[in-house]
């Protein structure tokens, strides 16, 4: 038999097993349900979800709008704790990473306890700690106020609301867009960045940004915006967490640039600065971005811990509708769907990212 | 605190354990209904795989008066007195019954994957629960409404002046619904947070993050022995639902429903005859042609589906009527501090009013 017909039979039987498999336990799983009288479909996320979601960011959401909705809800606060978190993470873990190289002993050895400390604590115990912590603030009606219009308590922080002129939104959606495609934009970039970053200050001053100030009305503050300490605890315990992975995994991308290449750049007379910015750190990225994709999607995952705390999350959102509706076989395909998504998007993004360093290094003379 | 923390993490890891089980046993092979743990539709499957095994197993939701495990480790309360009574009847020996302590979420999951014969855990009976998930329900037990549990300071004395005031919810109960429905008809609104471990909502009460609890009034009293100090807690008159209590079974089993249904029956008629656990006895040679069958000693009337002529003088003897499961659990003389209210005989102008025995 030649090679390559050895190679299809082989991948026609792996092919034809997975499928026996996957046929084998979706037949079980439709004789499973009929015979415990289950019926499966989509329908209810139509349904009026009837529950009220605590704390919502930019979607607005009322009980009688539907589950699917406020299925939505959940996704974005996911994403909005992911979000913040991921680039908390990386930030903070960058920073700590390096920090444990430095040559001053005091910081690195406070560094390293730092991490060590983090890093061996289940995440669930630090969430828990971090939110039992935040519940010593004291009562909304007595809040501290740290600024004029700032009120922290138990309650969460409160802000004053600026809302901008539509046309404003607008333009500052098209001046971040460019920023991104500066490079692509070449020497017009600067240009068209001035322009657009000059036009937004003008549309400022035609129609001027409302600011709403919160104040508290009998049990609560009305108005403004709500940082919730549910919210707040989570990020915070996700973003140290994480942080503390990630500054080992930068630790050891600057430790695998070869020594002969840190001595090289000294000898040429580059600062110590200098030679982590322009030589290490770039060599080190290399190794670091693939290793930094994981800890984002693991960071990800690890927001549904959401739930022992309350904040509502995707997770929380869909266990609540699998509650009211008994649709829980749906409400679990919809969660691994999201994570899923979630997750290889992503590592997605960082892969290709990964990818144009390979590219910009090949580049090089 | 160090126990609560590990409580709320076995409680986190359980919830996905149990829903991953569920997924998995729907997933898995056809071949289960042959074991113990079927949750098939099958009469009499449940009754036998009890009587095969020896012993009832009860989903509970631990909380004072309703089902605490004591300094000996024994399981006791008004839910779990109701679990050894179904015990009692079937194998004459209260403790030959296995508890499976839930959370309101877990619940449902771990009846329907079949690993509990049937809950009795505070669950209300609803349409929707008995009209589209595979459920039924048993005789009502206990009589209950949701309400607000309030600290004093808050001087709210009715639920409409909690106008804006974050509410702690538990997850996976009615009481989300119920919250959501009452802000609506009074034009009020409220700051839901769902926890999912009631000691979470606790502790956010206590620490001021929420300005009130919502739960069934039975749940408020255990809840208000929780905190530190219960007489600084007060709970609101208004009841904003009703919340009829009764165990749970999976359907389509109705030899293990109808044994349900007349072991939860016999401590309601047994305090309407005015039988107790103390007295008990006797009543065997009482000549009342009615409380004779009752109690078996006429065969006739409770015996079948292979039951103990005598199961239920089995159960007053060993469990008590009504009225002693309340008072022992829930009573006055109990931390609770709970009245009768509807849950008095029809003949006392209360709602408890069982078939008859005939």
């Amino acid at each position: 038999m030649s090679h390559a017909r050895k190679s299809l039979l082989v991948q026609g039987l792996t092919f034809g097993a997975t499928a026996a498999v996957l046929w084998w336990l979706a037949h079980n799983m439709s004789a499973n349900l009929e015979r415990r009288g289950l019926s499966l479909g989509f329908g209810f996320l139509q349904q009026p979800a009837n529950f009220e979601i605590g704390d919502t960011a930019w979607l607005r959401f009322s009980p009688e709008q539907s589950v699917g909705r406020a299925i939505l809800v959940g996704l974005l606060n996911t994403a909005r704790v992911s979000a913040l978190g991921c680039v908390l993470a990386i930030a903070i873990g960058f920073v700590v990473g390096v920090l444990r190289l430095s040559h001053n002993p005091a910081l690195r050895g406070v560094m390293r306890a730092g991490v060590e400390v983090v890093r061996n604590t289940p995440l669930l115990l630090l969430l828990l700690f971090l939110y039992a912590s935040l519940q010593g603030l004291p009562s909304a009606s007595h809040a501290l106020e740290p600024a004029p219009g700032w009120f922290l308590s138990g309650r969460g922080l409160v802000l004053p609301a600026i809302a901008f002129g539509a046309l404003t939104m607008w333009l500052a959606a098209l001046l971040v867009i460019a920023l991104v495609l500066r490079r692509r934009l070449g020497a017009m970039g600067a240009r068209v960045i001035a322009g657009l970053l000059a036009t937004v200050v003008l549309s400022m001053l035609v129609r001027h940004p409302s600011v709403e100030a919160a104040h508290l009305v009998g049990f609560n503050f009305v108005g403004g915006t709500t940082l919730s300490p549910e919210f707040a605890a989570l990020l915070s315990a996700l973003v140290l967490h994480h942080a503390a992975h990630i500054s080992e995994v930068v630790r050891g991308a600057i430790l695998s640039v070869p020594r002969g290449q840190r001595d090289a750049a000294r000898a040429l007379g580059l600062s110590r600065f200098q030679t982590l910015r322009m030589v290490t750190i770039p060599l080190a990225l290399r190794a670091m971005v693939p290793l930094l994709a994981t800890s984002c999607v693991s960071l990800i995952k690890n927001s549904s811990l959401a739930v022992a705390i309350g904040f509502p999350d995707v997770v929380s959102i869909l266990n609540t509708t699998g509650n009211q509706t008994g649709h829980n076989i749906e409400t679990m395909c919809i969660m691994i769907v999201v994570y899923l998504s979630l997750s290889l998007a992503v590592a997605a993004a960082l892969n290709r990212y990964n990818t144009s360093l390979l590219a910009l290094e090949a580049q090089l003379p | 605190m160090i126990l609560t923390m590990t409580m709320r993490i076995r409680a986190a890891m359980m919830s996905s354990c149990v829903a991953a089980m569920m997924l998995a046993q729907a997933c898995g092979a056809g071949s289960a209904s042959s074991g113990g743990a079927d949750g098939g539709a099958s009469a009499g499957a449940t009754l036998r795989a009890v009587r095969a095994r020896g012993s009832v197993r009860c989903g509970i939701t631990q909380g004072t008066g309703f089902a605490t495990p004591d300094d000996a480790g024994r399981w006791q309360g008004f839910d779990v007195d109701f679990c050894r009574a179904i015990a009692v009847a079937l194998f004459d020996d209260p403790d030959k019954v296995q508890f499976t302590p839930y959370t309101q979420q877990q619940r449902f999951s771990g009846l329907q994957s079949g690993e509990v014969d049937l809950l009795a855990n505070g669950t209300s009976v609803t349409s929707s629960r008995a009209l589209h998930q595979p459920f039924q329900f048993g005789p009502i037990y206990l009589y209950d409404g949701q309400g607000f549990l309030v600290p004093k300071s808050s001087r709210a004395s009715k639920a409409s002046m909690l106008d804006g005031a974050t509410v702690c919810v538990q997850q996976g109960t009615t009481s989300e619904l119920n919250l959501t429905d009452f802000a609506r008809r009074n034009r009020v609104s409220f700051k839901p947070v769902v926890m999912e471990d009631l000691r979470a909502a606790v502790s956010a009460l206590a620490s001021g993050r929420c300005d009130a609890i919502t739960q069934d009034g039975a749940g408020l009293a255990t809840t208000r022995t929780m905190l530190r100090d219960p007489s600084n807690y007060v709970i609101l008159p208004d009841r904003i639902s009703k919340e009829p209590i009764a165990a749970v079974v999976r359907s389509g089993d109705d030899q293990w429903l109808e044994i349900v249904n007349w072991v939860f029956h016999a401590p309601v008629q047994a305090e309407e005859y005015g039988i107790g656990q103390q007295n008990a006895a006797q009543f065997l040679a009482s000549s009342d042609p009615a409380i004779r069958r009752f109690l078996g000693v006429e065969p006739g009337a409770v015996d079948g589906l292979g039951l103990d002529p005598k199961w239920v003088y089995n159960v007053i003897a060993k469990v008590g009527n009504y009225g002693d499961i309340f008072d022992r659990n829930l009573g006055s003389r109990t931390p609770l501090r709970m009245e009768r209210g509807l849950n008095r005989l029809w003949t006392d102008g209360g709602l408890l009013y069982s078939p008859p025995f005939r």
